[in-house]
This record gives structure tokens, sequence and C-alpha cells, in this order.
């Protein structure tokens, strides 16, 4: 009896203090980014200056991303983050489970403010970027045109990195087996097209080093591990900016996608999130950004208030985004399982 | 206190005490429990119940139930061999308008499309162009026409393979094995089977870590626990400084050590014994050095508390009794360490089989190991089914090898005859 009085005393203690926990505490705005220099320059041209201008109290964290990760925050019930940095993809999916809020455009100066691809019910863009071919101009004697040379090994020697998994690779296998950009996804719809991609690989399969992690490329240039790599665009110009390199991009070909601001369901400073967002939507501010990072921004003007020097190392400029293509997102979520067990398949080979 | 003795009248002395026996007893195995029960509440709630709530996501099956729950109901007793029939279409109309209505077709669709690729295009398809109920009898064409799709039994089996509330769907499928339309359980199509290469792979790694472990360990124990207290101390903080420092740390410092141009290529070349860098890094090679690295203490440290315990007179003896070194050390010394043999193979076995960030750093494609799958279904593709399923054939493969190693030590106790 004893016992189970002692068990049950307990238990009721334990979940007493646990319902106590989760009352929703009042807590200041916080908003999630991606970290390193991107979140340096976000810190200093959004986050403070919109704590002076608006006077609202707000603190910044950083992530990995994954929407597993979101799912757990907001289904947890303990969601301790209010706006966050998403990629395309899991706004996609987290819009469908509901993880989002949906956006009222009233509030963040209207949808017409926008580039059409930035504009999406359950957030807003915030930045346009690039994958990249990356090299290092001072190993290479002949600077790589395109992703054919990429593949090429015998007009240029050495190592290439890519990341590892199938999403950016099979496009940019296809681009060196000659697909057009704006073709590639019609190709990698088919099986044909899969295997297309597969054989393309196979010819420098023992050549690759994969990367997992954003800044990993730019060390395996700066190493001189690699001669080539698949890379961000912004980390390219961060490395020749702050650490004196001399490395070079190809924009042809390139990838780009757009990362967005949600606003995670039942956030209790929805309020508070929307000052945010639309301070940094305004074109001013985002011009701000593209100067001291070398991204692309949402706003419709903001590329206007650049100096031409700045705006010809962007994504968004229209030189640079002539013969880019958009990551296709309903094709990853359609296929990233199976592409995934295939490229691993094809890995273990 | 009342004795209301039963058990006869010689006896009435006795019973009061042994009651009062029990209740000291009970009173103390009450405390005891008292004083761990806080921390068993804790491991409960924060380390057994999540456990067991993410091993359940490996069986669980609720998305399409929820979503689609006239279809499930409609395919109950649907045969499975030609088409379902009207009502089942009807139903499956009525479904999508509900669920397209409130936003959650999406659910369902990513589940569906686990089982069946394409599958999320033939459900959002379908509820774009579904605008209204179809007439009486009319919902078979209208789908068929919407998408072709609907008249295939595969689709129908897919719908009805999925509608839980338990599934072997996810289990299945992390052992390279699906179900066909007649639902027989078959291999998985080549492209697709993964899974048990990989839990070979990763067994593979941590065995060859492993040893790799003990040939290295077993010098450094032995010289750890013959010299005098004073030098071993000192080589000792060389075994424990590795052990303290960060992983990742360890890690990146192999990466600067065997890369291309990294400290080891560069030396050999500069000695002129290769011509050319060799490949150190971002392959098998690579991830079983920094892995021994960094696990190498793990080994060490049992080694060394087995040995430490050995008499050096043991070994006297035996030469005194006319034993050569090799057969000494074969037939008394060795025996005796096998129990610190045994746990640090354990020890470093296992914790090799989770490892995730080194061979994530220093590993080419083809030597990721499960806990790479596992974290990238967890948190990029949220496939939470497919990464429980993977973690629970790995937790039950390593409960299966600790029960084996358990055997085996157990027939393999040393008892000394000289125990003091």
């Amino acid at each position: 009896m004893l016992m189970r009085k002692i068990v049950l005393g307990f238990a009721a203690a334990l979940t007493a203090s646990a319902a106590l926990a989760t009352v929703a505490q009042a807590r200041d705005l916080t908003v999630v980014s991606w970290g390193g220099a991107y979140q340096d320059a976000q810190k200093k041209v959004y986050f403070e200056p919109f704590k002076k201008a608006a006077g609202v109290p707000m603190n910044d964290e950083s992530w990995d991303g994954g929407v597993g990760v979101l799912r757990a925050k907001v289904q947890g019930g303990a969601a301790t983050w209010d706006v966050v940095q998403v990629e395309s993809d899991e706004l996609a999916v987290g819009c469908e489970e509901g993880l989002f809020e949906k956006l009222d455009y009233s509030k963040i100066g209207g949808e017409t403010a926008y580039i059409p691809p930035a504009v999406n019910p359950c957030g807003v863009g915030a930045i346009l970027y690039d994958f990249v071919l990356g090299y290092d101009k001072d190993k290479l004697k002949e600077a790589p045109k395109g992703w054919a040379d990429f593949f090429d090994t015998k007009k240029i020697p050495g190592k290439r990195a890519l990341r590892q998994g199938p999403k950016t690779t099979l496009e940019i296998a296809l681009m060196a087996d000659g697909v057009a950009p704006k073709d590639v996804y019609k190709v990698l719809a088919t099986d044909e097209g899969v295997e297309r991609a597969f054989k393309k690989l196979d010819t420098i399969k023992g050549d690759i080093v994969w990367w997992k992690a954003g800044a990993q490329p730019p060390q395996l240039l700066a190493s001189g591990e690699v001669a080539m790599t698949s890379v961000y665009n912004g980390r390219i110009d961060t490395a020749n900016k702050n650490e004196k390199k001399n490395f070079g991009m190809v924009w042809d070909g390139a990838l780009f996608t757009i990362d967005t601001w949600v606003i995670l369901k039942g956030s209790p400073n929805k309020d508070a999130a929307y000052k945010f967002l639309d301070f940094v939507g305004k074109a001013e501010n985002q011009s701000k950004l593209s100067e001291n990072i070398a991204y692309g921004t949402s706003n419709k003007d903001a590329a206007a208030l650049l100096a031409p020097a700045v705006l010809k190392d962007l994504p968004t400029a229209p030189d640079n985004i002539k013969n880019a293509v958009e990551i296709n997102v309903a094709f990853w979520l359609e296929n990233i399982d199976r592409l995934t067990e295939r490229f691993n398949k094809w890995a273990a080979k | 206190m009342t004795a209301a003795s039963s058990t006869g009248a010689d006896a009435s002395t006795e019973v009061p005490l042994k009651r009062r026996l029990r209740r000291a007893e009970r009173a103390r195995q009450v405390k005891a429990l008292a004083l761990v029960l806080p921390l068993l509440v804790f491991l409960l709630f924060t380390f057994a119940g999540p456990i067991a709530g993410m091993l359940w996501r490996s069986v669980g099956d609720r998305e399409v139930r929820q979503v689609l729950p006239q279809t499930v109901a409609a395919l109950a007793d649907w045969n499975g061999k030609d088409l379902p029939d009207e009502k089942a279409y009807a139903a499956l109309a009525s479904d999508i308008l509900a669920a397209h209505a409130s936003g959650t077709i999406a659910i369902a669709a990513k589940r569906l499309n686990y089982a069946l690729n394409g599958f999320r295009t033939i459900l959002s398809s379908t509820a774009r162009n579904l605008k209204t109920m179809p007439e009486p009898g009319m919902a078979r064409e209208t789908l068929g026409k919407i998408n072709p799709a609907w008249r295939e039994r595969a689709t129908w089996a897919t719908i009805k393979d999925a509608s839980g509330p338990v599934t072997g769907f996810y289990l299945l499928s992390a052992l390279d094995l699906t179900r066909n339309v007649e639902g027989a359980i078959i291999a998985a199509p080549p492209d697709q089977a993964i899974y048990r290469d990989i839990f070979v792979r990763t067994f593979l790694i941590s065995l060859s870590v492993t040893v790799l472990c003990l040939i290295l360990g077993f010098p450094v124990a032995y010289l750890l626990a013959a010299l005098p207290p004073g030098r071993s101390n000192l080589l000792m903080i060389f075994v424990l400084l590795p052990f303290w420092t960060s992983l990742l740390v360890r890690t990146c410092a192999w990466i600067v050590l065997l890369q291309g141009k990294g400290v080891v290529n560069d030396s050999l070349l500069w000695l002129g014994i290769i011509d050319e860098p060799l490949r150190l890094i971002y392959n098998r090679f690579g991830v079983c050095v920094a892995m021994t690295h960094v696990l190498l203490p793990f080994m060490i440290l049992p080694l060394y508390s087995s040995m430490k315990a050995i008499s050096p007179a043991y070994m006297r003896a035996a030469a005194s009794l006319g034993a050569p070194p090799l057969t000494a050390f074969l037939r008394i010394y060795l025996p005796q360490t096998l129990p610190g043999i045994g746990a640090g193979s354990l020890l470093v076995f296992i914790l090799a089989l989770g490892y995730y960030i080194t061979p994530a750093l220093v590993g080419g494609a083809a030597d990721q190991m499960i806990s790479y799958f596992i974290a990238l279904y967890t948190t990029e593709t949220a496939n939470w089914g497919l990464a429980s399923a993977l973690g629970g054939v790995l937790l039950l493969a390593t409960v299966l090898l600790a029960l084996v190693y358990g055997k085996l030590v157990q027939g393999q106790q040393v008892t000394g005859g000289m125990k003091n």
C-alpha cells in the first residue's frame, strides 16, 4: 500500500511540475537562421537595427535545417522558436503538414513588393542563392567553362567535390552530359534520364570527394584537395573577401534556390514576428544585406539600390541568372527517398 | 498490534517476531526504493519512454486511416484480385474532397509515396481536378479519367497495405523486403535494396576498428600495468589527453594529417618514398584510422585495469616450473586478461556501431554507416517510420550481440586458483 502511495505521489509531483513547465512562458521573439558568415551579416543589418527601430526585444539562434526538427518543435508543443529561415523543401513539406502560420501579406508590404518566386502562402522569401561551380584561380591554369569541364579529367586533372546525395548531383551530371538547364527536370523525371545521370557520374566516380556541410567546399579548395567543387556562391565570396583567397565561380548552369522566412504554428509572438518580417522585407534593408554577403534578396526594388560592382557578383544579376535553373522542389519531394537509395546503391558499387 | 495467529499455540511467540521481521524488511525495501525512485522515474520519462515512442513509429501507420477513413473502410473486404467496386471509388472521391478542403491530403500522399513512387502526384492531381462529388455510379469512370492510375490494381493495393493501424512496411523496408500486389513478401527492387549492405558495412567497420584497437591497445595497456607508478602515470596522461579532447577536433586533425596535401603525404613525397599522394582519406582507410584513434582509450582502460589485477608472481611461478616465456604468456597471462579484452572489445564495438560524425567527415559516399541514414531520415526527409525501423533493427542486433558475448564470457571466466 505504502509503496503504491509513494509511487503515486512521485508521479503526481512529476506530472504537476511537467505541466507547469509547459505553460507558455512569455519569452522574447526568437529568430532562427543558418549561422556562420550569413547570420553575422544578418545580425549587423537586420537583427540589431530591428531591435533599435522597433523597440522589440529579440534573440537569434542558428540551426542546420531538416523538416524533422521543425515537426518535433511544433508537435512537441514546446516550440521555443518563432521565425525560422527554411529551405524550399522544408517550406513545402512544413506547409503541407501545417507547421507554419499562413502569412498575411498585408502586414509585410503586400505580395507585389516581392519577386514572384519569393511569394508563398506559408512564408516570404528571404534570399536567393546558387550552387555554382567553384575553383581556385591560383591553382588552375585554365578556367573551367561549365559542368562539362567539371567532368573532364583530361582537360583539368585533379579531384572534384560534390554534395553527398542525389539532389544537385544528378542535375549537374545531366548538364555536364549536354542537357540544357531548362530541360534538366524533364529528363530527370524519366528512368532513362536517371540512368544517364549515373552513367555520367561513373566517368569520374573515383575522383569525387563528397561534402556534407556548406563550409567544406571552400576548405577542400583551399587545401588543394580538389580542383573544382560545387559550392554555395556566398561561401566563395566570403572566402575571397575574408581569407584573401582567389576563388572563381562559373554562373553558367548554376542551380538556384530560395530560402524563406516562416512563422512557426502557434507562435506566441506573432505580432512581433510580423514586425520583424516587415522590417527585413524592406528594399533599403535588404540591399544592405547584399552589400555584406553575396546573396540576392526577395524585394523587387532592392537590386536597384545596389552599386553595379556589388550587383555583378549576385545570383540575381541578369547575366548570372540567365542560364541558371531553379531546384525543383516538387520533383525532389516526390523522388528524394527513392533516389537517395539509388544514389547509395551506386556509391557502394 | 493484535497477534491474530492461527498457526498453533506453540508458535504464538514466534509469529509476531516473524511479522516484525517482515515489517522491518518491508520498511527497508520501501526506503531503498524511495531513494532510487526519482532516478527511476526520471529515466522512465526521459529515456525509456521516448525510445519506446520512437520504436513504436516503426510499426505505427495512422496517416492514411486519418485522411482517407471511408476508403480504408470500403477496402476492408476487398479481395485484391480485381479492381475494387464502385462503392470504394465513391468513398475515395468523398475522402479526397474532404481532405482537400481541410488541407490534409499531403499527409496521406507522403506516406503512400514511400510505398509507390509517384503517389504524391496521383493524389494531388486528383484533388486538384475533382471539383465535386461524381454522380452516383460514375465515381470509377470519373476518377479513372482524372488519373489512369486509379484503373491500376497496384494503386489500390498500396492504399490497402497502408490502412494501418500497424504495418510491417517500414521494418520490411529496413531489411530490403517489400510486399507485392498479392501481399506476399518479396525482395525489394535492386535499386532500393541497400540497407542489408549498410548493416553489414556498419558491422564490418566496427569489427575492424575493434580488432585494430585490440592490437594497438594491448601492448600499451601491458606497458602501463608493468611500469612503476610514476612513469605509468605520465603514459596514462598520454592515453587520457586525447580521450578528453573533443571528437570533432580529433577527426578534423586527421583530415589535416591525411589529406592529399596533408602532413603524411607531404612527408612521404619529400622523402621520395612515393611519387604521387596516396589516397588516405575520404575512403574506408581514413574511417578506420580516425575511429581507431578516437576509440583506443575505451580499449586501453579496461585492459589496463584487468592487467593491474594480475599478480607478477604467476608468471614467475610459470617460469620456475620451466615454461618458456611464450607458453607462460599464452597459458597463464592471456587467459587472465580475457575479461578486460572482452569488456574493452564490447565497449569499442558497440560505440563504433553508432558512429556518425567521424565517417561523415572522413569517409566517402560508400563508407557511411547506418547512423548516417537514421539521421538523414529523421531530420532531412522526415521519414520517421523508416528511421525508427532502422534504429530498431540496429538495437536488436546490438542486444543480440551483447547476449552472445555474455554467454561466451560466462564460459570463459577464469577462476584463478590463488585468489586472495
